[in-house]
């Protein structure tokens, strides 16, 4: 991540802290992030529920709500500076250059307004245009993503579809309007793994297509590596490693990425003990000194009391006192 | 499904054995539905057939994993084997002794199955200490004595890998994975035979689903119980398994050794099934493949005719459309219901690919 690269970038993340201010105490969900998304590029957020990547993505939507706030660093899209914006200034780029996709499309789409009514308003929040334009553009969008017949799909409503044509509806309102960054929050967890598979080759060659840049955020590492080109790792509010999918997947330089990779069942040795990661994820109100992982990581020592340094190498980087060796 | 279910039921050891079983879902009709109805106005009157003349053996000890999208019917049928659930048809028996009897309520019902669901939060009494939610099956069939409960209570926690004072406190003081367990050890203090678990590790982090599948596996070997692992995760069913059953729209399609039918998938479900699970390929350069089935899952409420995936199937023939597919032998303890994919057929076609 030289200062070169990120000069360019289409979206620049530094030292993100949002924290949650409750009776019980502050929850730092994200606790100084820092990241890049170059304009067309596919970037996968990986992490656990409580790990601060849903967080990371409202807080570049600005749709945090109180009791939590932003409470330091920077987000910069396309050089401008969207922390401190006003919510008419957001509402304004929400939708427009920046849009989301939800991981429910149950619970994002209107259950009482027809489909084609959602996708009229919104293309009418961001431009004046008659009904009849409005509609075409509407139709549009959903053959688009690949519902057929769509012109008369238009007057239905939510329910009437299959979840995995609601989330094309969904893509297809996130699409309208040509974003430069799509924010997609598990997008396909609610969807059986046919439709799935479905939901990601077409979202890849749309993105592809549009020339859209898009961060893609599960739990799930599998689905994120099939579309992301860059991976970033988040635990306990904190990206603890990032770099090429590939590479992050073959060689993981952080303990708790390593942990991930072999804890997932694979294909290959069924019937053996998979590597488990020992005990539970830390508490955002109750966090371990220093490094989050050490109280869970067989390569902790008394070192990891203090906050890993970040250490990077080309094209990747890592927070962590004793990564591990790549073979090369 | 008569002679799929010879063909199936071929071991003459099934323990577990379930017999043309199906479960129709009708609608209750409204008065006003009912008062239409009788005047001879139409009502929609459309059931659901959830599981549709299901037959399947599972040997003592082994373990038999169900996967199959949502709506296919694989919790259903679960609920049917465990007892919980009466079947509108067929018969489950464990050890010959059929899980539930028909008739009056309340119905009796075997403590030999066992059950473990999804979500722990949802499936322990969120008011009950847990040593109360392990103790209340075994005290009421007289398993354990109430002066014993105690150390039995501990006994069950210490095995699932949970302390002794956890038996004082409430679901809510546990993380997911901590009530995973506990909801594993309630299961296994009927001291069943039989251990289904509906999607055990679907509602838990990544990280600690590896912890409850190392635990049941653990426990599958210590107690040589005999598990129906049912999951939407390919993945997580091929570790476990010794076999595996396809379920699609309320049928079994494929029934087979995990490793023969997830090597080499007979029925065109299970291939492109199989095939549209995203793959990660660590070895020289890290690929992720994947392939999606094309068009949508048919509605239940109204199913295609004939075989249920002709209309997605990318090998379908005329009479597929038309007939309902049989099960037959495709291998070596291996039956599919497929018109197309009989062991010639199936060698052609993999020739040919």
């Amino acid at each position: 991540m030289s200062e070169a690269a990120s000069g360019s970038a289409l979206l620049r993340v530094r030292d993100l802290a949002t924290h949650f201010f409750t009776r019980t105490g502050v929850v730092k969900a994200v606790d100084g992030v820092s990241f890049d998304v170059d304009a067309g590029e596919i970037v996968g957020l990986v992490g656990e529920s409580g790990s601060g990547k849903s967080v990371t993505g409202y807080s570049i939507l600005g749709l945090v709500d109180a009791p939590g706030r932003i409470v330091s660093g920077s987000i910069r899209l396309e050089g401008r500076e969207l922390t401190g914006l006003s919510e008419p200034e957001m509402r304004a780029l929400r939708g427009n250059r920046l849009s989301m996709v939800f991981q429910d499309p149950m619970t994002t789409l209107n259950p009482v307004l027809t489909i084609g009514e959602q996708i009229r308003l919104a293309i009418e929040a961001h431009e004046r245009v008659s009904r009849a334009t409005a509609r075409d553009r509407s139709a549009q969008a959903l053959s688009r993503v690949g519902i057929p017949d769509a012109a008369r799909r238009l007057d239905a409503y939510p329910h009437q579809f299959s979840g995995g044509m609601r989330q094309r509806v969904a893509i297809a309102i996130a699409l309208l309007n040509r974003p430069r960054l799509i924010l997609a929050d598990e997008p396909t967890t609610a969807l059986d793994v046919s439709i799935q598979a479905q939901i990601l080759t077409e979202i890849k060659s749309l993105v592809r297509d549009l020339g859209t840049a898009l961060v893609w955020i599960s739990h799930d590492l599998v689905t994120v590596s099939a579309l992301s080109s860059r991976l970033l790792v988040m635990y306990a509010g904190r990206i603890v490693e990032q770099g090429p999918t590939a590479v992050v997947l073959r060689e993981p330089r952080h303990p708790y990425t390593r942990g991930l990779v072999d804890s997932l069942p694979s294909l290959g040795a069924p019937g053996r003990d998979l590597a488990q990661i020992p005990g539970n994820p830390p508490s955002l109100r109750d966090l371990p000194e220093g490094c989050a992982f050490r109280p869970r990581c067989a390569r902790a020592t008394g070192a990891c009391v203090a906050a890993p340094p970040t250490s990077e190498a080309g094209t990747r980087s890592w927070r962590c006192h004793h990564p591990l060796e790549t073979a090369s | 499904m008569n002679a799929s279910a010879a063909a199936n039921s071929a071991s003459a050891d099934a323990f577990v054995r379930v017999d043309g079983v199906s479960r129709v879902f009708a609608p209750r009709l409204s008065l006003g539905d009912r008062i239409a109805g009788a005047l001879g106005g139409t009502v929609d009157r459309r059931a659901v057939r959830a599981v549709d003349g299901v037959s399947l053996d599972l040997a003592r000890g082994e373990v038999l994993g169900l996967v199959g999208e949502s709506g296919c019917g694989k919790s259903t049928l679960g609920r049917m084997i465990s007892g919980i659930l009466p079947p509108s048809a067929g018969t489950v028996r464990v050890a010959g002794e059929p899980v539930m009897t028909a008739g009056h309520r309340p119905r009796k019902r075997t403590t030999r199955v066992q059950m473990v669901f999804q979500d722990p939060y949802a499936s322990l009494d969120p008011r009950m200490r847990i040593g109360d939610t392990i103790a209340e099956g075994p005290l009421a069939h007289g398993i354990v004595k109430r002066a014993a409960v105690g150390e039995f209570v501990a006994a069950e926690l210490a095995r699932v890998g949970l302390e002794a004072d956890a038996a004082r406190r409430f679901p809510h003081q546990f993380s997911g994975g901590q009530r995973q367990r506990v909801a594993i050890a309630r299961a296994l203090a009927m001291r069943p035979d039989v251990l289904v678990c509906d999607e055990p590790v679907a509602s838990l982090d990544v990280s600690i689903q590896a912890q409850v599948l190392n635990l049941l596996m653990r426990l599958r070997r210590e107690l040589s119980l005999t598990m129906l692992f049912i999951s939407h995760h390919l993945g997580v069913v091929r570790h476990l398994s010794d076999r595996v059953a396809v379920m699609y729209l309320g049928r079994v399609v494929e029934v087979g050794p995990a490793a023969a039918v997830y090597d080499d998938p007979r029925h065109p479900y299970t291939r492109a099934l199989l095939a549209s699970l995203p793959k990660l390929i660590l070895e020289d350069g890290v690929a992720v493949t994947f392939q999606a089935i094309e068009g949508e899952l048919p509605s239940p409420l109204s199913p295609p005719p004939g075989c249920h995936f002709h209309q997605r199937c990318n090998i379908a023939q005329p009479q597929c459309a038309q007939i309902v597919p049989a099960m037959r032998s495709v291998g070596a303890g291996r039956i599919a219901a497929c018109h197309l994919c009989g062991d010639e057929t199936a060698t052609i076609r993999r020739g040919a690919a």
